[in-house]
């Protein structure tokens, strides 16, 4: 198995690193022909602003658009759930989103640095043990399309005291596409990662 | 589409999956983390909203708020302080990417200003005038992020120590010349390379001789690295000095006077952004490096009166 990850800017490093782990290749996705034979692709996390102006300069955008329309695995952390998903709100307005998995997200929606936070995540998918959960400038799920799975929450901001009190998505699975608003790949905890790769053995490519 | 899902089956035992611990903030993960995604980037120094601007559409990773680039804090001499907050709460408004600012060494009452405005990071910088002649600020007392400034290994664990989630390279600010950042980069490097070489009873002579805790020192040498990335600063005017540190093992650049005292910004801060990233592609960054007019002059670091980098302690 050979794991692509995009290492225009953020944190490869701690991916790729997470990836050795659990025993799978990876190799750092800087150029189009960096996409062949992979199996699977990690969106790390990042300034979703610039890797989004660097996948135009690089001639990546388009080639991995079709790699996610033909089905490649993809996990996006933060800035990489920020370009999977079908719509961005508080970024800029030529901020490329690939439509991957159908959520509508605001950048930076917890606030800003002083806001990022840890916290324990239920996460069913995963087994009892809950998920210690790191959020940094975080991506806020406000909408999720019907073939959304979300896989984890936490509660609603109490300081939007009159909005809807249902809890916030923080990790959704849509197919072969896995989001995550936090850092999994900053924590010890390699449950995620397996679970992504788990993802790509079930669809057998 | 819905506003938000019902949760999925397999929910917890209140029919919800939630979060199940209060969030906690300002810990020291997400302090260091900020600093992890901003590997690879480009911050630029901004003087001004509209620099804000330029940098982001340059594709910066974040901006450095200040009032005065180093260039100018050296020609024009006299106190160098924190900016205006309103210039501040300006930037902040311009740009979508995170903002840090500059407090003087030792002067955490600044560093209390800058943290009250909600910047993302704070630099305590060498670049100002420093406020305490001893005392660099306790870091550990603040919710926000602090960057520090480092020549050697000793310097930088000295600042780890009191709490910074990040090290850059001090270089030479507002000279447009790298050899001081490569000198502090190569020795900070050479150094972790070195102190992953000592046995247990040389790494207390490595502790004694850095001035650094042994805590510090011994999970450097275990770890290969320092416990907070290191990034680069002081001096880069081109892409391809972005390219040269970067290929040196710094994790991302700062940018100060070189994009700005250039002739034409914004292709040259798009230049360094795109030399930052393919590093390690010499036939990108020579293409990325041509026709950029010129660059800012340059000083000679040997003439200085002032080297800026001398002060910290």
């Amino acid at each position: 198995m050979l794991v692509g990850v995009l290492a225009l800017q953020g944190d490869v490093t701690e991916h790729r690193a997470a990836l050795a782990e659990l025993g799978v290749e990876s190799r750092p996705v800087r150029r189009p022909e960096d996409l062949s034979g992979l199996d699977g692709v990690v969106l790390p996390g990042g300034e979703s602003t610039t890797v989004s102006l660097l996948l135009g300069s690089s001639g990546l955008a388009e080639p991995l658009g079709k790699e996610l329309e033909r089905g490649l695995p993809a996990f996006g952390t933060c800035a990489g759930m920020i370009l999977l998903a079908s719509s961005v709100s508080d970024g800029r307005p030529d901020q490329r989103c690939y439509g991957a998995v159908d959520l509508a997200v605001r950048r930076n929606g917890y606030g800003r640095q002083l806001a990022s936070f840890e916290c324990d995540l239920e996460v069913p998918a995963l087994g009892s043990e809950p998920v210690h959960a790191v959020f940094i400038r975080a991506p806020l799920v406000e909408g999720a399309g019907d073939g959304v799975e979300v896989l984890a929450t936490v509660p609603a901001a109490a300081s939007s005291p009159g909005q809807t009190s249902d809890p916030t998505p923080v990790l959704c699975r849509q197919g072969p596409v896995l989001v995550s608003a936090f850092h999994p790949e900053l924590t010890d905890d390699r449950r995620l990662h397996r679970y992504f790769v788990s993802t790509i053995e079930e669809r057998g490519r | 589409m819905p506003a938000v899902p019902s949760p999925g089956s397999g929910s917890g035992a209140d029919g919800r999956l939630t979060c199940m611990d209060e969030r906690v903030t300002a810990t020291t993960r997400v302090k260091r983390g900020l600093a992890e995604m901003l590997r690879g980037g480009v911050i630029m120094d901004v003087v001004t909203a509209e620099q804000a601007r330029v940098a982001e559409d340059a594709g910066a990773v974040a901006v450095m708020a200040l009032e005065r680039v180093p260039a100018d804090i050296r020609a024009q001499g006299g106190v160098a302080r924190m900016s205006d907050p309103a210039l501040i709460e300006a930037i902040k408004e311009a740009v979508t990417i995170p903002v840090m600012a500059k407090a003087r060494i030792g002067h955490f009452a600044e560093a209390q200003v800058l943290q009250a405005l909600e910047v993302d990071y704070v630099d305590e910088s060498e670049v100002l005038t420093p406020a305490d002649e001893a005392h660099h600020i306790d870091k550990w007392a603040f919710q926000v992020p602090f960057v520090c400034g480092a020549t050697d290994l000793g310097e930088a664990l000295r600042r780890i120590s009191e709490g910074a989630a990040m090290i850059r390279s001090k270089g030479e600010a507002g000279t447009g010349n790298i050899v001081e950042a490569v000198r502090h980069l190569r020795s900070i490097l050479g150094d972790i390379r070195a102190v992953g070489q000592a046995d247990g009873a040389e790494r207390y002579a490595w502790a004694k001789r850095l001035a650094a805790p042994i805590d510090l020192v011994t999970e450097v040498a275990e770890s290969g690295r320092l416990p907070v990335p290191l990034f680069c600063a002081g001096g880069i005017a081109t892409p391809s000095d972005a390219a040269l540190v970067m290929q040196l093992g710094a994790e991302a650049v700062f940018v100060g006077s070189g994009i700005f005292k250039s002739e034409d910004p914004a292709r040259r801060a798009r230049a360094v952004v795109e030399a930052t990233t393919h590093f390690d592609d010499p036939a990108l960054v020579a293409k990325v490096s041509r026709g950029l007019g010129a660059p800012m002059a340059g000083l000679e670091t040997s003439a200085l009166e002032q080297r800026l980098a001398d002060r910290g302690w």
